[in-house]
Formats: structure tokens, C-alpha cells, sequence
């Protein structure tokens, strides 16, 4: 039972729904219901076309549940029973789908949660793991998201910035649960960098490789981070950086810059170097002044200021912090590890401390934390 | 089986007997105290008793209704001689007496010196639906 395979058809299989005539909310249910048949039958009774057996069932869901609910109102059934041949599905099926998903109208909880089912072919109960809320919480948001999207035109084209949104938040979503919603997300932006011609998306696709290839250094067996500066970068996944170097390389190639282009050079630049110490931190800077211009965002200020702090000296960094707001998320553990460069260990332990209780997980908690506690046990002597 | 919330306060308890702030505490204290908690939970999930594990940030405010047409009424951060919570467990255990087993282990928890921080923790019952058979 080929699960990936089922999943990846998903969205194809909505698609020849939709150019068949069915609504894209009917057309949706009636292919997570052929899912789920799928699961239950396939194991046994293997399909020869998978595809062509998981469109069959879907169409036969789609008209039993129009029937259902055309006698339930008491209208004439204007379904035909044979579709018309009419044009099969193409990428671009696929690729309305993602906007459609993304629509402007639907919030960024909605849109996410739409993507991953219609596009990702996952189950109402897989998202809702993942997201760590009841089934029916998530059930409710999907079908309210298909409701708010229901007036929209399929083939309308749509705006490629908010799909990247969508998949950037997925992404940024990590690991939780049964699901793992990084690799979800790379696998559906591979996807649709492979159906769509976009420097921004092969940008983000970049980004997504280069900083999942890091994700085995990235905690310890305990769940505790380990610093971009002390990780073992021989446990960095170089199939993935290469990947992800090569993909940011034709994408910058077109000379159209762009925020997610920026952010992938930067990881590139630092998956890059063999040890923190040869780190470029120069050229990031730039980077970040890139990033800036784009996109005038005080978190790329902020990262901007530890980069120089890097590049130039922790003095530098300091000032650069000045002027920022201090209640910016990771503010205060920016200014501790700069005092800390700075060798004022009795501010940064303070601000440690500080950084720790105004902390946005507990992982980063944990970890600000004991920075406090290794500085302060130095300080005891 | 019953419904339990173990609760942890950053202020408003009792004081510990070993009271010392965790930025006080040498980085590998911290490591084996967050290790503890985990395994406590882990424990729970094995003998079935485990439902929910919750840190919340000290961070919050107060916030009421202030009528009709108005944005409602903030106030906080919260002065320091208020109550605040810092987290929970809720366990699903067959007896108040495993309650209170599971609680005072979880109290126990090694802090400054690897000695048992000695924490108080607040065990609530939760109020659940009423019985079949009442008479």
C-alpha cells in the first residue's frame, strides 16, 4: 500500500473532478472519501492503474453524495452518470489547486490546513496531529475554508506570493506529531517548482533544503538545541545542500531577487562553511541588507545585527540593535550573545535569564536558560 | 478512572525547600532536570495515564469586557504578588492516592545540586459528567 503514491494523486484527481463539472468542495470530499477506500481496499486488491482507479471512485463518492443531497432538497439529478471524455488533468490542475488553497480570502491557519489536505492528500485526522488540536476543530476549519473558496473561479490565476506563504509556514511548522510537516512542505514546493517557472519558488525551495539538511545537528538525543556555531556540521545532509545550492544557483541565475532567494543564499553561505570559524560572515551581511531592502522586516534587521556582530566586532552588533524594538521576538537573546561576544558575561547572563521567560517554545527556553546558568556558574568561579 | 490537573506555579505556591532560580543552577542541573520531566511523561504514556502536558510562557494579562462597541479592558502584566501559573499535566489515574503518588514524584524533580527541588504542586480534580446509575 503505497500511501506516498495515493497522496501524490490527490491533487490531480480533484482536478478532473473539478473539469467534470463537480464544485471543488464536493469534488474534494468525494476524493478524501476514494482515499480512505484506498487505504481499506488496495492492500488486499491491489489496483493495476491506481490512477485511473482512484479517479473511478472518486467520481462514483461525488455522485452518490450529489444524489444524496439532491434528493434531500428535492431537485432533479442533472448529474450525468457518464462523464463527458472531456480533457484529462494537467500540471496545471495541480497548480490551481495551490492557489486556490492559498486564496487571499482564507487566514494563514486556513489556508494551511487546505493545502495539506487537498493538495497534500492528507486526512483531517493526520493535520489535526500535527497541529496538535481535536479532529473535529480541524474538520470544521477545512470545511469552513471550503465554504469561504467556494466562490471562487478554478482556473482563476492566482498570486504565487501566498502559495509560498502557505508552504513557508508549513514548513517553519517543523516536527510534531505523526506527521512530518517540513518534509511535507518541501515535497509539495518540489512540486510545484517542478509545474511553475518562478525564481521565488526555487528560492524557497533553496531554503527549505538547505536548512532541512541541517536538521540532524540540530538537537541533541535529550531535544535540546544545539547553536548553528556547535553543530556537528558532519551530520549535515550534503545530498540536500548540494540540492539546494544547485536549485538557489538557477534561481538567482535569472537575476530577479526576491526574500526567500536572499534567505536560501544566506543558509547557503553558511552551509558553506567546512567550520563556524570560516564562516563568511561578510557576504551575509549583504545578504541581510538584501533582505532588508526586499522586505524592510525588523527580524532581518535583527539577524542583520548578530551577522555583524560576526563580521565586524560585537560592538557593532550592539549598535545595530539600537533602535530596533526590544519587545521583537528573540530581541533580548540577541543582545545577551552579543554582551556574551562583547566579554560583559554579567549583562548577558542577565539578559539570558530575560530572554529565557519571554521565550516562544520550550526548547528555546530550555536553552536560554542554561546559557544563563553556564555564565552565571562562570561568574561563581 | 479520574481526571487530575498536577499544576505548577511560578509564584503564588508555597516556597520550595530548595528554592534556587534556574539561571542559578549549572547547565547540566538544568539538562537533568528538563530529562526528569520528560520521563516522567514518558512513564505516564506507558502505563496509560497520561493526557495532556502544557509550559505556558509568564508572559500575560488580564483582560475584561468594557460594554458594548468598546475594545475590552486590559490590564497586566501581572503585578508580582499575583498568582502565576506556569504549567500542568492532567493524568487519568485510578485513585486520589496515585494523584497524589504521581504529583509528589514529579515534585521531586532534581534542581540546584541535584537535590529534589522539594516544589509544591497543586492537585485538582477535575469535575466530570455525571454517573449512569445514581441510584
Amino acid at each position: 500500500m503505497d500511501e506516498a503514491l495515493l497522496r501524490t494523486l490527490t491533487p490531480a484527481v480533484i482536478g478532473i473532478l473539478v473539469r467534470r463539472g463537480a464544485g471543488f468542495a464536493a469534488a474534494e470530499d468525494a476524493v478524501q472519501d476514494a482515499l480512505v477506500e484506498a487505504v481499506r481496499v488496495w492492500p488486499g486488491d491491489p489496483p493495476r492503474n491506481p490512477r485511473a482507479w482512484l479517479i473511478a471512485v472518486a467520481w462514483r463518492k461525488f455522485l452518490d453524495a450529489a444524489r444524496a443531497d439532491t434528493s434531500r432538497r428535492r431537485r432533479e439529478i442533472r448529474v450525468e452518470d457518464e462523464p463527458a471524455p472531456g480533457p484529462g488533468a494537467t500540471a496545471d490542475d495541480t497548480l490551481q489547486l495551490y492557489f486556490l488553497c492559498a486564496h487571499p480570502s482564507l487566514t494563514p491557519a486556513s489556508a494551511v490546513a487546505l493545502t495539506l489536505r487537498a493538495v497534500g492528500g492528507l486526512s483531517t485526522r493526520q493535520i489535526a496531529q500535527a497541529y496538535l488540536v481535536p479532529e473535529a476543530t480541524m474538520a470544521q476549519r477545512i470545511s469552513r475554508a471550503k465554504r469561504t473558496v467556494s466562490g471562487v473561479r478554478f482556473q482563476q490565476p492566482g498570486d504565487v506570493a501566498t502559495v509560498l506563504r502557505v508552504l513557508y509556514l508549513v514548513f517553519n511548522e517543523g516536527y510534531s506529531g505523526d506527521v512530518d510537516l517540513a518534509a511535507e512542505a518541501i515535497r509539495l514546493t518540489r512540486r510545484l517548482a517542478a509545474g511553475i517557472e518562478h525564481e521565488e519558488v526555487a528560492g524557497l525551495l533553496a531554503l527549505m533544503l538547505l536548512h532541512h539538511a541541517r536538521r540532524p545537528a540540530r538537537t541533541r538525543p535529550d531535544g535540546s538545541l544545539v547553536p548553528l556555531a556547535e553543530q556537528d556540521r558532519t551530520r549535515w545532509d550534503t545530498r540536500l545542500i548540494v540540492e539546494g545550492v544547485d536549485v538557489l544557483q538557477a534561481a538567482l541565475a535569472r537575476d530577479r531577487p526576491g526574500e526567500f532567494q536572499a534567505q536560501a543564499a544566506i543558509a547557503a553561505l553558511h552551509a558553506d562553511a567546512r567550520t563556524a570559524e570560516e564562516t563568511d560572515w561578510t557576504q551575509i551581511v549583504e545578504w541581510y541588507d538584501e533582505l532588508v531592502r526586499l522586505t524592510d522586516s525588523p527580524v532581518a534587521r535583527l539577524n542583520r545585527a548578530v551577522a555583524l556582530g560576526e563580521a565586524e566586532s560585537p560592538r557593532a552588533g550592539l549598535a545595530a540593535l539600537e533602535g530596533l524594538d526590544p519587545a521583537l521576538p528573540r530581541y533580548t537573546a540577541a543582545a545577551a550573545y552579543l554582551h556574551e561576544r562583547d566579554g560583559d558575561a554579567v549583562t548577558a547572563a542577565r539578559l539570558y535569564a530575560e530572554a529565557a521567560r519571554s521565550a516562544l517554545s520550550l526548547p528555546e527556553r530550555d536553552h536560554l536558560t542554561r546559557q544563563a546558568a553556564r555564565l552565571n556558574a562562570g561568574l561563581r568561579g | 478512572m479520574a481526571k487530575y490537573l498536577l499544576l505548577k506555579h511560578y509564584r503564588g505556591a508555597p516556597a520550595a525547600v530548595h528554592d534556587v532560580p534556574m539561571d542559578r543552577w549549572t547547565p547540566e542541573e538544568v539538562s537533568a532536570h528538563v530529562r526528569y520531566m520528560e520521563e516522567f511523561a514518558e512513564r505516564l504514556r506507558g502505563t496509560g495515564e497520561f493526557v495532556d502536558a502544557q509550559a505556558l510562557s509568564p508572559e500575560g494579562t488580564f483582560v475584561r469586557y468594557d460594554g458594548e462597541g468598546r475594545p475590552p479592558v486590559t490590564d497586566g502584566p501581572f503585578a508580582e504578588t499575583k498568582d502565576l501559573i506556569a504549567g500542568w499535566m492532567v493524568i487519568d489515574v485510578d485513585s486520589y492516592e496515585r494523584a497524589l503518588e504521581l504529583a509528589g514524584e514529579l515534585s521531586a524533580a532534581p534542581g540546584a545540586g541535584g537535590k529534589p527541588i522539594h516544589e509544591w504542586l497543586e492537585v485538582r480534580p477535575f469535575l466530570g459528567a455525571p454517573p449512569t446509575v445514581t441510584d
